[in-house]
């Protein structure tokens, strides 16, 4: 998209915040029913008999089964018309068609947001009206880039009476190519390893004495600097010619964190990442393990191994020196 | 079956965690009893056509799950006043989801303790986050 095509798309895209999804409230097909909150307390393994044991009910506060909240929304949806023929227009397809012929097919619930004002029972009818709320400025995010929308919606009763309100909000984004061009098998699911180590002409011969179980570090030919990670010149003499040396792999910790959240897929918790001063006097960030964390410490002494932490990456791990941990 | 008492729970009481294998049948199943027909909660050739090796779980399931793990906590008399989700990574068949969760407010005025709730499947690490706010007698 050129500005001037973005600017375009968003002046468009724009004038659908505020707009209704709905023409009129829209009441749910069925009024809540046992039959449907059955089938739910079944799949989910919810076993309130809050929901489904009429008896216990009756002697309950409530006096009185209740729909699970958390159906709010199953209520007014639309059925297997989505499936067989595609959803029928509404404010948000259309605004979902102008995005998909943009080239941001790509959706994705993101977040839902519920209050609940009084509960639902077998019985009650439920409407909804829905209105696109907002509408966010391009974003880029690990899925691709695109736009974030939220809907607002409100659902009542017979009674006109407000039971909840709901914040739903989708990315609407282009998908990335290789996924539109090569559709996943089956097969086992992908067991995720730790970031690849990225491998240019300036470190990709450290990453590969790595991989074959040596710590290297780089060191001026000219002023016999150490220098790491790896780069092209000596920041003391400005040469560019170097070798290396091989690590003893032995350090103290310099400083240390902890990573709580958010968890990456493919690591080992718990997860202590370390500035290491090494014995040949540079530093290098590595994993602390092979103790609780809670005795870590800032100068404890360490030992390096290079180790296969999963099936495609090798990494220096750093253990504690007998005596030198708590 | 018992409900906990509002002055009985203190912030930082930890939920039982709950350990939920995803199979086939929990995603398309979980997405028709929330009447979501989207085909890629049910059409395993339409899931792959996204890029995932299966049909994986919508949101209203995810929301379900979550909603279960904290009455199932607090019993049956407690009433559910809110709940928040926020979602991660996918949840496909073959995984198993722990969904754990911690009181982190009370609020003496509702009655109401805020549950924050983490579902993290063995694969894929964090699938869902949020919070389930419960008024409790």
């Amino acid at each position: 998209m050129t500005p001037e095509e973005k600017k375009a798309f968003e002046d468009e895209l724009y004038t659908y915040v505020g707009k209704a999804i709905y023409s009129a409230p829209r009441k749910g097909y069925d009024d809540v029913n046992t039959a449907m909150i059955r089938q739910w307390s079944e799949v989910m393994g919810d076993k309130n008999p809050a929901y489904n044991d009429s008896e216990w009910a009756a002697k309950s506060q409530r006096g009185h089964t209740i729909a699970p909240p958390a159906m709010m929304y199953a209520w007014t949806q639309e059925g297997y018309k989505v499936a067989s023929e595609g959803r029928p227009a509404d404010g948000q397809v259309e605004m979902v068609q102008f995005f998909d012929r943009h080239g941001f097919s790509g959706s994705l619930g993101t977040n839902v947001d519920q209050e609940y004002f009084v509960e639902a029972k077998p019985g009650d009818s439920i409407f909804e009206e829905s209105i696109i709320d907002s509408i966010s400025e391009q974003k880029s995010t690990a899925r691709g880039i695109g736009y974030f929308f939220e809907t607002y919606a409100k659902f009542t009763n017979q009674d006109g009476v407000l039971i909840g309100t709901q914040r739903f909000r989708v990315f609407k984004f282009i998908p990335p190519v290789e996924a539109a061009t090569a559709p996943a098998q089956d097969g086992a699911l992908e067991v995720p390893t730790r970031a690849v180590s990225p491998r240019g002409q300036d470190n990709k011969w450290w990453w590969d004495a790595c991989d074959e179980g040596k710590i290297l570090i780089q060191r001026c030919q000219n002023c016999q600097t150490l220098r790491h990670p790896p780069r092209p010149m000596c920041g003391e003499c400005q040469s560019t010619e170097w070798d290396s040396i091989e690590s003893t792999l032995d350090g103290e910790v310099y400083s240390f964190v902890e990573m709580h959240h958010p968890k990456f897929p493919g690591y080992q918790y718990p997860l202590v990442v370390a500035v290491i001063d090494l014995a040949e006097g540079t530093r290098i960030i590595a994993n602390v393990v092979g103790c609780e964390v809670k005795d870590i410490h800032i100068g404890m002494k360490i030992k390096g191994k290079v180790e296969q932490v999963d099936p495609k990456t090798m990494l220096p791990q750093f253990y504690p020196v007998a005596g030198s941990a708590a | 079956m018992n409900t906990f008492n509002y002055a009985d729970v203190k912030v930082g009481d930890k939920l039982p965690a709950l350990e939920i294998p995803i199979t086939a049948s929990l995603i398309s199943c979980g997405a028709l009893a929330t009447r979501d027909f989207e085909p890629c909660h049910h059409d395993k050739s339409v899931a792959q056509g996204m890029g995932l090796t299966d049909v994986f779980m919508n949101i209203l399931t995810s929301q379900a799950l979550m909603a279960r793990f904290v009455t199932d906590w607090s019993g049956p008399e407690a009433v559910m006043k809110g709940l928040k989700v926020k979602l991660g990574a996918p949840n496909v068949p073959g995984m198993t989801m722990t969904v754990s969760g911690e009181i982190a407010a009370k609020d003496d005025a509702e009655n109401s303790v805020t549950v924050e709730v983490t579902g993290e499947n063995n694969i894929w690490g964090m699938h869902m986050s949020g919070s389930v706010r419960i008024a409790l007698p």
